[in-house]
């Protein structure tokens, strides 16, 4: 609670033991600090980052070699016989309702959701940051224009709209189209965090002194002001990559997804929902797996967030 | 403030137009010839085909079809869906099973949600704290079809305290389990934003003044604590019910609940424009008006904001 007790002698201070010269001195010797060193210090201090970080580098380990994590094809080697059959000798975690091996789907199934995933924050990133820096910074009609385009694509819930364009191109489903199909609608939210933090830092002193002294407006907004205002994006990016994550399942469950032949978590999970009674833990570890991924980028993205704002480090 | 209710209206227009025109532009170039597939495999007369054409401004180019569509809405007009119902008696059927399901999710999140993360905000640092923090972050993670199956597999079929899916007429007590899953995620952010904001206020001066005026712990809560942090959850929740409001595609597909989600996801699959388009059109207004609302709300919560300079 915040009862601390103030002593008295606090309010006069003792004047020859802090003189004014001694409050202001700077002392030559500390390191030089800044944000960035700043939060990467504290969040090396955190356990969840070691979590999240070791759980993040083994999902992309997954991703790029599942060939050492499983000798069994996911799709040519399914035997009817094994339909729903439980954990047997080289394969830990049973079969599937066409009789193939479940690990193996979950390891192959890796680098579609991490490709989808980073496919999605490429793009909101590249527009969020151009589209928000721009209406931040130069404002008047410019930021009228811009942020009634992103209230167009923000007003629209993203996976309808995501599941109206794989309508569109339902003949050419693959993983670029459904990281454009989901990134299309899921930048504003980027671009809105940008410009509220542009629109702070530009009325800052050293924007003023850049200015006094002749620099170009240009090199002002990539030079001066965005370096202090993308803080608050990258949070945004790590728990966009996690929602992405989940869109993409959401849009493979709901069936608008990636074609069934092809290897992703949402995939095997819509395809076992029907055994839900007889065969549950077909559906429960592709959803384990897709849920510990996106936990780890969660928690990454709330530590970068707590190690960021100095603010949230209180309540913590 | 008059002067900014009347901006953000006249803002909300080019929204209102450009988000219509973009959903229709859209469906408009779905594959696939919503009228021939309406025949099935049956052979179809061209004449007739002709005339459902025309019928529907399938004929017409583009842009017209758009501004006869608009035209009919801003009439009252929400046009007619390919099975001959009025996409508006469609709309009039699915919106009060929605709001049923919205009101009931809301009020799981007021209750569970506001309630865990005050005691947690009061309670920092404690085990309650911690394992609400802990708990609530699994939810964030967990998507919502999963929440879904797990719990209706285990509350549904394992123990079977409802039933797995929910029955045409979509009444309250049917609802409660669909909500408490579609509430979730959202208890999960309010618990996680009430303790922030519970922990921000409890350090105020203010909070210090009226414990320092002898007034007890609990009355400091309820009537300092409390009703100071609840602006920020007050406006969340009230976003939140919009967000609602537009259905959840995802579980009312899973508990078979006859609301807007459901209804447009199907429509969508069908290729049904009209009803797509008209959905989606309502689902944009609500979720302006509701924006509306809650900067209006946060306004009039919080003193030290005043719009209309």
């Amino acid at each position: 609670m915040a009862n601390k007790q103030v002593s008295a002698e606090h309010f006069v201070a003792p004047f020859d033991e802090n003189s004014v010269l001694g409050v202001d001195a700077v002392r030559e010797e500390s390191e030089p600090s800044n944000l960035w060193l700043d939060a990467w210090r504290d969040m090396r201090r955190r356990p969840m980052f070691y979590i999240s970080g070791i759980l993040i580098l083994l999902v992309i380990f997954v991703a790029i070699f599942p060939g050492l994590f499983t000798a069994e094809p996911p799709n040519d080697n399914c035997l009817l016989v094994n339909s729903n059959g439980g954990p047997a000798p080289g394969h830990p975690l049973g079969f599937t309702r066409q009789g193939c091996d479940i690990f193996s789907r979950i390891v192959h199934g890796t680098s579609t959701s991490l490709s989808v995933g980073l496919l999605v924050i490429a793009m909101t990133t590249i527009l969020g940051i151009l589209i928000g820096a721009i209406a931040g910074f130069y404002g008047r009609w410019i930021d009228a224009v811009l942020s009634r385009m992103g209230d167009i694509f923000f007003a629209i819930p993203y996976i309808l709209a995501a599941v109206v364009i794989m309508s569109v191109f339902s003949h050419y489903r693959s993983v670029i189209v459904i990281s454009l199909a989901i990134g299309i609608f899921a930048w504003p939210s980027t671009a809105r965090v940008l410009r509220a933090e542009v629109l702070r830092v530009k009325n800052s002193d050293f924007v003023m002194a850049s200015t006094a002294i002749g620099v170009s407006r240009t090199r002002i907004l990539w030079r001066h002001v965005m370096p202090n205002s993308i803080a608050p994006v990258i949070v945004i990016t790590t728990m966009s990559l996690a929602a992405a994550i989940v869109a993409e399942a959401t849009l493979s469950f709901l069936g608008v997804g990636l074609p069934s032949t092809f290897m992703s978590w949402g995939n095997d999970i819509s395809q076992a929902q029907s055994d839900i009674r007889t065969n549950p833990m077909a559906l429960i570890w592709p959803s384990l797996a897709l849920s510990i991924t996106v936990l780890a980028f969660i928690m990454m993205g709330e530590v970068i967030r707590d190690a960021l704002d100095p603010k949230a480090r209180a309540t913590r | 403030m008059f002067g900014y209710i009347v901006r953000r209206l006249l803002q909300a227009i080019p929204v209102f137009l450009g988000t219509t025109l973009l959903i229709y532009y859209m469906v408009f170039a779905m594959p696939g010839d919503p009228i021939v597939a309406l025949f099935g495999d049956k052979a179809v007369n061209p004449a007739v085909l002709e005339q459902l054409r025309a019928r529907y401004h399938l004929d017409q180019p583009f842009i017209v079809q758009y501004l006869i569509y608009i035209g009919g809405i801003l009439r009252g007009d929400f046009g007619t869906s390919f099975s001959g119902q009025p996409v508006g008696t469609i709309l009039a059927q699915t919106f009060p099973v929605t709001i049923r399901l919205a009101t009931l999710a809301l009020l799981f999140e007021m209750i569970v949600g506001v309630g865990v993360g005050l005691i947690s905000g009061l309670r920092k640092g404690k085990f309650f704290d911690a394992s609400a923090l802990a708990v609530s972050l699994i939810f964030l993670s967990l998507p919502i079809f999963v929440i879904a199956f797990v719990f209706q597999f285990f509350f549904a079929i394992k123990l079977g305290w409802a039933k797995p899916t929910v029955s045409g007429e979509a009444g309250w007590g049917e609802l409660i389990l669909p909500a408490i899953v579609l509430a979730t995620i959202s208890i999960a952010y309010i618990i996680r934003l009430t303790r922030a904001s519970v922990i921000e206020t409890a350090d105020q001066d203010f909070v210090r003044t009226a414990y320092s005026k002898g007034l007890s712990r609990r009355r400091v809560i309820q009537v300092h604590i409390l009703r100071n942090s609840l602006i920020p959850v007050v406006t969340f929740l009230a976003v939140d019910f919009g967000v609602l409001l537009v259905g959840a595609t995802v579980t009312e597909g899973i508990f078979n609940v006859p609301g807007v989600g459901r209804t447009l996801y199907q429509a969508i699959i069908r290729g049904e424009g009209p009803t797509v388009v008209s959905f989606v059109t309502v689902m944009v207004l609500i979720y302006l008006v509701v924006n509306l609302l809650t900067d209006l709300l946060y306004a009039a919560l919080d003193p030290r904001i005043r719009y209309g300079k």
